[in-house]
């Protein structure tokens, strides 16, 4: 029991404006300059360097004459500066240039991905937070129990597999070896989106949520079971509120904001887990496209795709930040 | 406030002749836990399957034995795969090479991400404006979307995957570091050094790194994991050691489309990815673990707990 | 005081009855706390004392029929108005907390809920437990507010709980405990961490709440000065037993257990300049207990017989005095007076420390934080800065030692000036002022041993060689009481008093001409406190220190300081001779401040035969 005699004295806060606005200011103002030297880190990496993009797409055998169209094409022979502007403008109005594998507008050709995409993670996101939260919450109330210990273990187990590992197991479950209730492909025929098919999306979606729901049920578990064994649940209790109060009112709101931050944290990282998950599936989405544009080295597509995943980051993160703080009212309101 | 039932055990008296290994007997401790136990044997069966393995292999990794996606049979116990060659042989002879780039990896990533994170720290300033930003800004590609990138910039080679792989982890490394680093620079024990006037290079190598290198162990732990998950998805997806190599990733790509032939194929690589990174990110939990016990003794609580349960991937 | 006269004379009958207490680690049959009796009447309050470990909390929250977790009831009853708490169901029990009876938490800070509002906190409670429609919630807040001297305005109950001041938290946590009119309160150190006057002021709530319904309290506390202005019995907890229970007169005025005793004597007075005495070693964990008398290790009057069975609870004056002491009856033939200081020589000016302070104003970031301080610590002299929370006594004592830089001024050591940051100081004279820290629990990296840490300073500043190195770390060692043993220990494996020695042998190794000590015994006991006070008393003395003790406790400063300065929100308000200031205050900051400090002597009568 130490007692130490260093509280905050108020004395240093002055007024600098809501603490939400501030936030939101300040961070959007990083963000916009991560995205800036995120884009320019892309463009230089993949436009600029030694070995330029049309050496790199043509190859070796590539004849001089085709080399210079290709980089007639590609604008390579302007300033640094002039093409990155050139490229930044058309990535913002909609004119990211043509992809060199088949022609195509490369909007038109990522737009669609991305909606089907966007389904899939928004799905899995709102899935695996509605899983992990509500296991972990009834792991906490039951902390050491045999409930609790098996999911525990189980969850420490399932954090460690690869998504690929994940959606193979399933494919043999349900597609293929044991059960065949479930396509192991989920693909689109063309002009048709992924809600109009659900059964193709049943175990995509799966994937991400097996992969996912671990480390929201963990954080929600521990979180939970901290606002239980605080001193404000027991002075709850000491008051005499029925059983239902004090996990709802007193323990549950407590427990939100750190979980938050970790289905934030978990959205973010299926913008990356979906690459793997859309490929062994064959579902139409940015990961997919993004396999295929590795492989035949369509440079444009890339670009597009990687900036898009890094502003979805950047802004998913203000905005986990910003759900966050509304949560807490100790940072939410000045003293 | 010691923790009852701790042991007390004097250690014999004298000045400079003790130093006390922590991070060694986390290690020890973490060991003699079930959970450390059942981790290091889940990976200890495998890095002995990756290792001695392709010693043993009955047949070339490389040679057709047999029939496209036949079953096993007595001389090919797990069939043939896609192309007729010996399931078991590549198998055994498929491994070694994603637990080296992995191992190098973390490596890299942990160094360059502690050397980051602890610079960030100790030199404040524009110094750490500049690092935490780079930071950001490699945080903002996932780690499988990283490595594409560059893989499509320069092509699939082995030594560009474990730098993509091993750069993309540095930035949750240093950013862990640092916050260790920050926290422990602010408690009283090191300002009664600093008080002396000891030069500040002397306090961050006697005071401050000794409590970083536990949090440091957990972080490799957990990179361990992550680098395996990368470093196996990258050959799944065909950016790895290119064909005929034998390798457990590109294995599952090339034989799922026979599943239902030769299931075995596909079930042993992906058991084996499976038994090995859930064996490392057990043990390094056991570390964890153990670790915090021994921070909450000390009354110090590192910014590991909230890590460990949250980092994802 | 006169709490106790009136209620002598009409006897409530008995609200609170326990019998037997027993609480255990659960799963085992190891008892943290065990054979705990008491009976508190309507309208008496029942003062809990003890140090840390005791085991009182765990007491006062089986009041409640509660217990925390990995604790088990191993046996007892706890009878409130006949019926037993420890025996209720789940159900049974949640109608009877908040409203039979009702708890005051030590940290209110910690026990509100960070997420709601103060006024939905005070209105659930109330709503828990009434018949609905008796009184509309609104109404009946802001009346249970307002007796605890609190304005209940719309706009102060949408607050949230960190928006409030230490002693509004704990005036909304008394409200909350007396909202349902309970028989029973019980209080668990409800007014540490607030200032004296808060403290005061909080603690007279308190009892006229108690006294205008007729509430039975159980008051728990380590501050025996408190409990003296506010029990009229008093319960002394040991190692997880009652070892001595009476009225609160006798228990101040004729304690007959040596624990009561030492403890008594440990309290720093404000009133005299006494030697304080300490009690050496630590008390025994659950688990670890000895077979006979828990306190026979540190009894200063311990018999063979101790050491083999447990006392039994004696009763003296009728029943009305129970004490677990086999040599309760004896007449007490010990140390009966309290030392005073003896008057110190004047200075003889051997050293040359002298510590002089101009104009120091100090800021942290842009808010300012000390105005304009003059002070003066000569030679082998102590003088002791005393201010509440927030005056600014921490951040003068970290200007003067160079943790702060950020001030201007003139802080002139020996005549020189000093840099304002330690980084900028030359070596002689970082070495010349050392400065302790208030935690002993966070001052000594917990990686090395108590050697090393001790030897670092050394090693730094001198240019010994290792062999001498150690032998002065050795004498260091034995000079603050501590044996070679201890050289190879790490800070985890100490007690809180043993580490805040090490940290003075670290601070002393090097031998300094200044000692600059920030709060060193707050986080301690005060029966190690008294010890640490001691002991810098002495070294003080045999050293020809100069010192500046930095304190809350203004009951301390007559214990070792000859010159007191007063700082409160930044400035001094008042300095002089010790027994000056502190006996014929001049500024009224001062005087309310002395006026406001629970003080032993009040409860103490006719000069007991303890002292």
């Amino acid at each position: 029991m130490v007692t130490v005699d260093a509280r905050a004295t108020g004395a240093g806060r002055g007024r600098r404006g809501h603490p939400i606005g501030r936030l939101v200011v300040s961070r959007l103002g990083g963000g916009v300059i991560t995205l800036i030297i995120v884009s320019i880190v892309v463009f230089a990496a993949t436009q600029i360097l030694p070995g330029n993009a049309a050496y790199a797409v043509l190859g070796h055998n590539a004849t001089p004459a085709r080399l210079h169209a290709l980089e007639l094409q590609l604008g390579l022979n302007r300033s640094a500066a002039a093409q990155y502007a050139a490229w930044i403008g058309g990535l913002l109005t909609g004119k990211a240039g043509n992809s060199l594998a088949n022609g195509q507008p490369v909007w038109a050709l990522v737009a669609p991905r991305l909606v089907n995409s966007a389904v899939l993670v928004a799905l899995s996101g709102l899935a695996g937070a509605l899983i992990g939260v509500l296991l972990g919450a009834i792991a906490a109330l039951r902390k050491d129990s045999l409930f609790d210990y098996v999911l525990s273990v189980v969850s420490l187990a399932v954090t460690a597999l690869p998504e690929f590992v994940v959606a193979i197991s399933l494919v043999i479950l349900f597609a293929t070896v044991v059960f065949q209730v479930l396509p192991a492909v989920s693909v689109l025929p063309p002009g048709t989106w992924a809600w109009q098919q659900p059964e193709l999306l049943v175990l995509p979606i799966a994937t991400l949520v097996i992969v996912v729901v671990p480390y929201i049920f963990r954080m929600m578990r521990a979180a939970m079971i901290e606002a239980l064994e605080s001193e404000y649940v027991e002075m709850a209790r000491l008051k005499g509120l029925p059983a239902w109060r004090v996990l709802l009112v007193h323990a549950l709101p407590n427990a939100v904001p750190p979980t938050v931050q970790v289905i934030g944290l978990n959205l973010l990282y299926l913008a990356g887990g979906i690459v793997v998950v859309e490929y062994v599936f064959d579902f139409p989405g940015i990961g997919q496209g993004l396999v295929n544009a590795v492989s035949n080295r369509d440079i444009p597509v890339i670009q597009l795709i990687v900036v898009i995943l890094a502003a979805f980051y950047v802004f998913m993160n203000i905005l986990t930040d910003v759900v966050a703080l509304l949560a807490t009212p100790r940072r939410r309101i000045a003293r | 406030m010691a923790v009852p039932g701790t042991p007390i055990d004097a250690p014999p008296p004298g000045i400079a002749r003790l130093r006390r290994h922590e991070w060694l007997s986390v290690l020890s401790r973490a060991v003699r836990t079930r959970r450390g136990t059942v981790g290091l044997s889940l990976m200890a069966l495998v890095v002995a399957i990756a290792v001695v393995g392709p010693f043993i292999a009955p047949n070339s990794p490389t040679e057709f034995v047999t029939a496209p996606f036949s079953g096993p049979a007595p001389g090919t116990p797990l069939g043939g795969d896609a192309l007729g060659r010996d399931v078991l042989s590549r198998v055994l002879a498929g491994g070694w090479l994603i637990l080296l780039m992995a191992a190098a990896a973390t490596l890299f990533g942990v160094g360059a991400g502690a050397a980051a994170g602890i610079s960030a720290a100790y030199l404040r300033g524009w110094a750490d404006a500049l690092i935490m930003r780079s930071v950001d800004v490699v945080l903002a590609f996932p780690s499988l979307v990283f490595a594409l990138l560059l893989v499509s910039i320069i092509g699939p080679k082995l030594w560009l995957i474990v730098l993509a792989v091993g750069f993309s982890h540095a930035p949750q490394v240093a950013r862990v570091l640092r916050s260790s680093t920050l926290d422990i620079s602010e408690r009283d024990f090191v300002k009664a050094v600093e008080l002396q006037g000891v030069k500040p290079r002397l306090i961050m190598a006697r005071e401050i790194l000794p409590s970083l290198i536990t949090p440091l162990t957990v972080e490799a732990g957990l990179r361990l994991t992550y680098s395996i998950i990368i470093v196996a998805g990258l050959s799944f997806l065909g950016f790895g050691q290119p064909p005929p190599a034998p390798n457990w990733g590109l294995m599952i790509n090339e034989n799922r489309i026979g599943l239902q032939l030769n299931p075995w194929g596909v079930v042993v690589p992906a058991a084996l990815i499976a038994v090995l990174t859930i064996g490392t990110n057990t043990f390094s939990d056991a570390v964890a673990r153990v670790a915090l016990g021994v921070g909450r003794q000390a009354e110090e609580i590192t910014p590991l707990e909230g890590h460990v349960l949250v980092a994802p991937r | 005081m006169m709490v106790g006269a009136a209620h002598a004379l009409r006897p409530q009958p008995a609200r609170l009855v326990v019998e037997n207490l027993r609480i255990v680690v659960a799963g085992t049959s190891t008892d943290v706390v065990d054979e705990v009796s008491f009976t508190v009447r309507a309208g008496e309050v029942l003062g809990l004392v003890g140090e840390s470990g005791s085991g009182k909390t765990t007491v006062a929250l089986a009041l409640l029929g509660y217990h925390r977790r990995g604790l088990a009831v191993g046996g007892g009853r706890v009878m409130l108005d006949g019926s037993d708490l420890l025996a209720m169901s789940a159900e049974e029990l949640q109608g009877v907390r908040g409203a039979m009876v009702s708890y005051v938490p030590q940290d209110p800070g910690s026990a509100l809920n960070p997420a709601l509002p103060v006024g939905l906190q005070l209105g659930e409670i109330l709503g828990a437990h009434q018949d609905p429609g008796v009184s509309r919630d609104a109404d009946r807040v802001t009346e249970v507010l307002a007796e605890a001297q609190l304005d209940a305005t719309r706009e102060f109950l949408r607050r949230y709980p960190h928006q409030l001041s230490g002693g509004q938290q704990q005036r909304v946590a008394i409200a909350m405990a007396f909202a349902c009119r309970p028989r029973l309160i019980v209080l668990d150190e409800p007014t540490t961490g607030l200032d004296v006057t808060t403290q005061r002021h909080v603690l007279e709530t308190i009892r006229s709440l108690c006294r205008s319904y007729g509430v039975a309290a159980v008051y728990v506390s380590h501050d025996l000065a408190v409990i003296g202005q506010l029990a009229q019995q008093v319960a002394v907890m040991y190692a997880g037993r009652v070892v001595e229970l009476g009225p609160t007169e006798t228990i101040f005025g004729a304690p007959a257990h040596p624990y009561t005793r030492a403890l008594l004597r440990a309290v720093p007075s404000p009133e005299r300049s006494e030697v304080l005495e300490g009690i050496e070693g630590q008390a025994p964990r659950p688990g670890r207990r000895p077979t006979g008398c828990f306190f026979a290790p540190r009894c200063p009057d311990v018999l063979p017989i101790c050491r083999e069975s447990p006392p039994p609870f004696v009763p003296l004056l009728a029943g009305a005095h129970l004490v677990r002491c086999v040599r309760a009856e004896e007449p007490v033939t010990r140390s009966v007076i309290a030392r005073t200081v003896p008057a110190s020589d004047p200075p003889t000016s051997l050293s040359s420390g002298t510590l002089e302070v101009r104009d120091l104003s100090a800021r942290y970031g842009p808010a300012p934080v000390l105005y304009e301080i003059d002070l003066r610590v000569g030679p082998e002299q102590c003088v002791a800065i005393v201010g509440e929370s927030g005056s600014g006594k921490t951040t003068l004592a970290r200007c003067v030692v160079g943790l702060h830089d950020n001030w201007t001024g003139n802080v002139d050591f020996c005549g020189e000036p000093l840099a304002c940051g330690a980084r900028r100081r030359t070596k002689g004279s970082l070495q010349r002022i050392q400065y302790v820290f208030q935690n002993p629990y966070t001052s000594l990296n917990p990686r090395k041993t108590v050697g090393q840490i001790i030897d670092q300073p050394l090693e730094h500043f001198s240019h010994f060689s290792p062999i001498e190195r150690e032998r002065r770390v050795v004498a260091e060692l034995e000079d603050v009481s501590l044996s070679s043993d201890f050289l190879g220990r790490y800070p985890d494996q100490l007690s809180g008093g043993e580490r805040q020695r090490v940290a003075l042998a670290r601070a002393l190794v090097v031998e300094p001409e200044l000692l600059v000590c920030d709060e060193v015994t707050s986080a301690l006991d005060v029966s190690v406190q008294a010890i640490i006070v001691e002991l810098l008393r002495r070294l003080q003395r045999e050293r020809n220190l100069a010192m500046l003790f930095i304190t809350h406790n203004l009951a301390l400063v007559r214990s070792i300081a000859q010159t007191v300065v007063v700082l409160s929100a930044g400035k001094v308000v008042e300095q002089g001779p010790v027994e000056e200031v502190l006996e014929r205050p001049r500024e009224t900051y001062t005087i309310r401040l002395l006026e406001d400090i629970p003080k032993l002597a009040e409860t103490r009568t006719n000069g007991g035969r303890w002292r």
